[in-house]
């Protein structure tokens, strides 16, 4: 079965073509750059289609013919195929018609994209037999390994920049991982783990599995393909914080255009950003086609990433797409969890404030016009961000049980307290 | 002065599989010369046809990115340790 796995797709190097078979690696050794998979379409499209795909399983593993995965996926996770969800309240907010959230805040089984990413790079690890899988992360790729490599039976090394929030360190630590924390940015966590990789014979899914492990994140773009009715947006709006995200999702749609699965159409991407990491969104503000590292300085965590690994792919898809990207103030990105909060009912964590508050700002600025279709991918859940509202919501106080005491309380509260949330919206 | 240069394990088939040398170099152009008379082959994948350093290759001076302390400009210190870095999970692009 491996064999025939292995003729499906290889490794290739991104910049100088040279063809790298299937192993655990991920840089190109001619030119130190990135490798890709590539796959033989001819043969996966002779088999592939919107019905075959539709009778799958209600998990990722519905595209199996477009990941690199050989073993049997029965014994996997059931991870993604969430819902993807007419954004009205929103939209309504916002002036636009025909918005949508991908709402990975609910994907199995840890709360975030990432469960997709490490489902696909878990199965590599067992192709190339490792017995130990690892990761640098600030925090959801930490949850999302520690997780599925308790079930299926890895043991997990887990790296992760000190400060990140509480919850996601509970989160990992609760599957039994052996987690480390580095007195450090996210930079230096991955740089460490680049020398650690090269001493140890572990699958880091974001370092020397990292071609295998990206592939997953194609599956929110198949997702958003299929939800939307095997067709393809005209926007999508995605957080950024490695960049390989955006890029993934538009290989996806490529994919899916080049099979004949949906037609063909223009789709622009744009990036988001928190300001105080913005490496991407300023290269592409500044029409620069590479960009200068940051530190980062902001409560968006999980996409605190200076170096990113894939940044230059992300200009490049959202320049060549037509695109662009914007950043906002960690205190918009507050602003921005609470508005999907109150207008959709989905608490996501600070990268999707910041997706929504960017999404705010482009339709504002007129780069999104409100009778498009335009998809905001929210990757991640609020409840593992929580300290990131402290102080924003009023401090409640008890009351006695007794129905007097309520309705006392009910008057106060009417009379004097417009609501305080973000029923002012996001800050322009 | 002499500095201390980490060769990542995707380029010591140049330097009969040595992890770690010594240097005199002054600067990045410097030391990427050095290389490359200490051990021919290594430079282009160093830089690329135009000569420009590979913009996938990472280069750290004492943890830090080349990039924050000044790039090319940056003179070495006595005892600054070089670490080069392949794309892996991080990029110079």
């Amino acid at each position: 079965m491996a064999e025939a796995g292995l003729e499906r797709y290889e490794l290739r190097c991104r910049e100088c073509g040279k063809r790298w078979g299937n192993q655990a690696r991920s840089f190109c050794e001619e030119c130190l750059s990135p490798l890709e998979v590539t796959y033989d379409y001819a043969t996966i499209g002779k088999n592939l289609t919107r019905v075959s795909i539709e009778a799958g399983p209600n998990s990722i593993w519905r595209y199996r013919a477009l990941l690199p995965i050989v073993e049997d996926e029965s014994a996997s996770l059931p991870v993604g195929f969430t819902p993807l969800v007419p954004a009205r309240g929103l939209g309504g907010r916002f002036g636009a018609r025909n918005l949508y959230v991908k709402n990975d805040a609910v994907c199995f089984p840890t709360l975030s994209f990432k469960d997709r990413v490490v489902a696909v790079a878990l199965s590599a690890a067992r192709q190339f037999g490792f017995d130990v899988v690892s990761c640098s992360s600030t925090g959801n790729l930490a949850n999302a390994v520690a997780a599925q490599a308790a079930r299926r039976g890895f043991e997990a090394w887990i790296f992760v920049p000190a400060d990140i929030e509480p919850a996601k360190i509970l989160a990992t630590q609760i599957y039994g991982a052996r987690l480390v924390r580095i007195s450090g940015n996210y930079d230096q966590v991955n740089r460490l783990c680049t020398q650690i990789a090269e001493q140890h014979r572990w699958g880091f899914v974001n370092v020397n599995l990292r071609p295998y492990y990206a592939e997953g994140s194609k599956t929110v773009g198949f997702e958003i393909a299929e939800q939307l009715g095997w067709r393809l947006p005209d926007n999508v709006v995605v957080p950024m914080a490695g960049g390989a995200l955006i890029t993934k999702i538009r290989k996806a749609f490529d994919e899916l255009t080049q099979l004949g699965l949906v037609s063909d159409k223009p789709v622009r991407f744009f990036g988001a950003q928190a300001t105080g990491c913005s490496p991407i969104t300023t290269a592409v503000k500044d029409h620069q086609p590479r960009f200068t590292p940051q530190k980062p300085s902001t409560i968006a965590r999980s996409i605190a990433i200076g170096n990113p690994a894939d940044g230059f792919y992300a200009i490049r898809t959202i320049n060549d797409s037509g695109g662009w990207a914007e950043d906002v103030s960690d205190s918009d990105l507050v602003g921005g969890i609470q508005l999907l909060a109150e207008t959709e009912g989905i608490f996501t964590e600070t990268a999707g404030g910041v997706t929504t508050a960017v999404t705010q700002k482009l339709l504002s600025q007129g780069r999104i016009s409100p009778e498009e279709t335009t998809v905001l991918c929210i990757t991640g859940n609020g409840l593992k961000t929580t300290d990131a509202l402290a102080g924003r919501l009023e401090t409640l106080e008890a009351i006695a049980p007794r129905l007097e005491a309520f309705e006392a309380y009910s008057d106060r509260l009417l009379n004097n307290a417009p609501r305080a949330a973000a029923s002012a919206g996001v800050a322009r | 002065m002499s500095v201390s240069v980490e060769i990542p394990t995707a380029l010591r088939r140049f330097t009969d599989g040595q992890a770690k040398l010594d240097s005199s170099a002054a600067t990045l152009n410097d030391l990427f010369a050095e290389l490359e008379s200490r051990f021919p082959g290594i430079a282009r994948h160093l830089r690329d046809d135009s000569g420009q350093i590979r913009p996938f290759l990472n280069i750290y001076v004492n943890d830090e990115d080349i990039r924050f302390l000044g790039g090319d400009a940056y003179k070495f210190q006595e005892g600054d340790k070089v670490l080069l870095v392949p794309s892996i999970a991080g990029g110079r692009a």
